[in-house]
């Protein structure tokens, strides 16, 4: 993948195959720790250690009409060659943490790219499942709960209407443009 | 720099989709489906929901629900977008968001299949 923000889809796309009503998306990115930490949490159907074991054989999938799921061997390769690394735990009925580390600075870090369209992905998608988005760079911090925001807007439906789909956007755009020191375009 | 938007917009919006919502009774009129497996996410069908989204928007037409849909076992297709609409479903294959906007004016909302990006029809 070209930018980090699509390898954390392609995470919390799993986490929604896998059942999840909960996921939490958690960034952290520390220029003086020089680390860039995303970690995804979902209570969905989890795996066995067994399949933990497996999940990174670029030839295992739990899709059935799909014979390769390249997302996380391919993810883990990057992240390794970056200083960094990748760890999946998980509990069958309980759910999955994958936690992703990077060295901030490394030179072959992907760009996190347009990690708003990513968010902005998920809900219209996904409207009725529960996303925590918590954003954190060098102490300043962006949350986001789409119960909360389903809760103002009333329901589902008016969730994923395109004039609210639009305006979220936006507004996941602008502040995440102001974590990043409100220069750009809210990619980084 | 400009005023960041604040979630009291939000709660003044809902109106306004609520009003849009009354129109329609129920179901809306066309679903709109991307493929979000990985192949598609890689290939770019997260640009080609916002080229959706934003089209939908320009054009203020809210009887259309974009829902997930899981990989068709079309990976040399992706990204693919599938538009149901009158009973019937038409896969478009190797969508970019240019094409995305496109078959939203003629399909979407006007029921003109764009034939000639036509892989599948159900």
């Amino acid at each position: 993948m070209k930018e980090l923000s699509l390898n954390i889809l392609d995470i919390v796309e799993n986490s929604i195959k896998s059942g999840a009503k909960n996921i939490n998306l958690e960034i952290g990115e520390d220029n003086e720790k020089d680390l860039l930490i995303v970690t995804v949490k979902d209570d969905g159907k989890g795996m066995d250690d067994e399949f933990v074991k497996i999940i990174f054989d670029p030839f295992t999938t739990t899709s059935t009409n799909k014979k390769v799921g390249l997302g996380l061997p391919l993810l883990r390769e990057e992240a390794e060659n970056c200083g960094g690394g990748i760890e999946v735990h998980s509990e069958k009925g309980k759910g999955t943490t994958v936690v992703v580390k990077f060295k901030h600075s490394h030179i072959d870090r992907p760009p996190m790219g347009d990690l708003a369209s990513t968010i902005l992905t998920v809900i219209a998608t996904n409207s009725a499942i529960n996303l925590l988005y918590t954003h954190t760079v060098n102490g300043k911090v962006f949350k986001l709960s789409t119960k909360e925001i389903r809760e103002i807007v009333g329901d589902v439906a008016a969730l994923r209407d395109v004039t609210i789909l639009k305006w979220l956007g936006d507004y996941v755009r602008e502040n995440i443009k102001t974590l990043y020191g409100g220069e750009g375009n809210g990619k980084n | 720099m400009e005023k960041i938007k604040s979630i009291e917009e939000l709660r003044k919006l809902r109106e306004h989709a609520r009003k849009s919502l009354q129109v329609r009774s129920g179901e809306a009129k066309v679903k709109i489906m991307v493929s979000m497996g990985t192949v598609g996410i890689a290939a770019g069908a997260r640009d080609v929901l916002m080229a959706i989204i934003s089209e939908l928007e320009k054009r203020q037409f809210h009887d259309a629900q974009i829902v997930e849909r899981g990989s068709l076992g079309l990976d040399n297709e992706e990204p693919v977008v599938a538009v149901e609409r009158d009973n019937k479903t038409v896969f478009y294959g190797k969508v970019t968001a240019e094409m995305a906007r496109e078959i939203v004016a003629q399909h979407v909302i006007n029921g003109q299949i764009v034939s000639e990006w036509v892989i599948a029809k159900g």
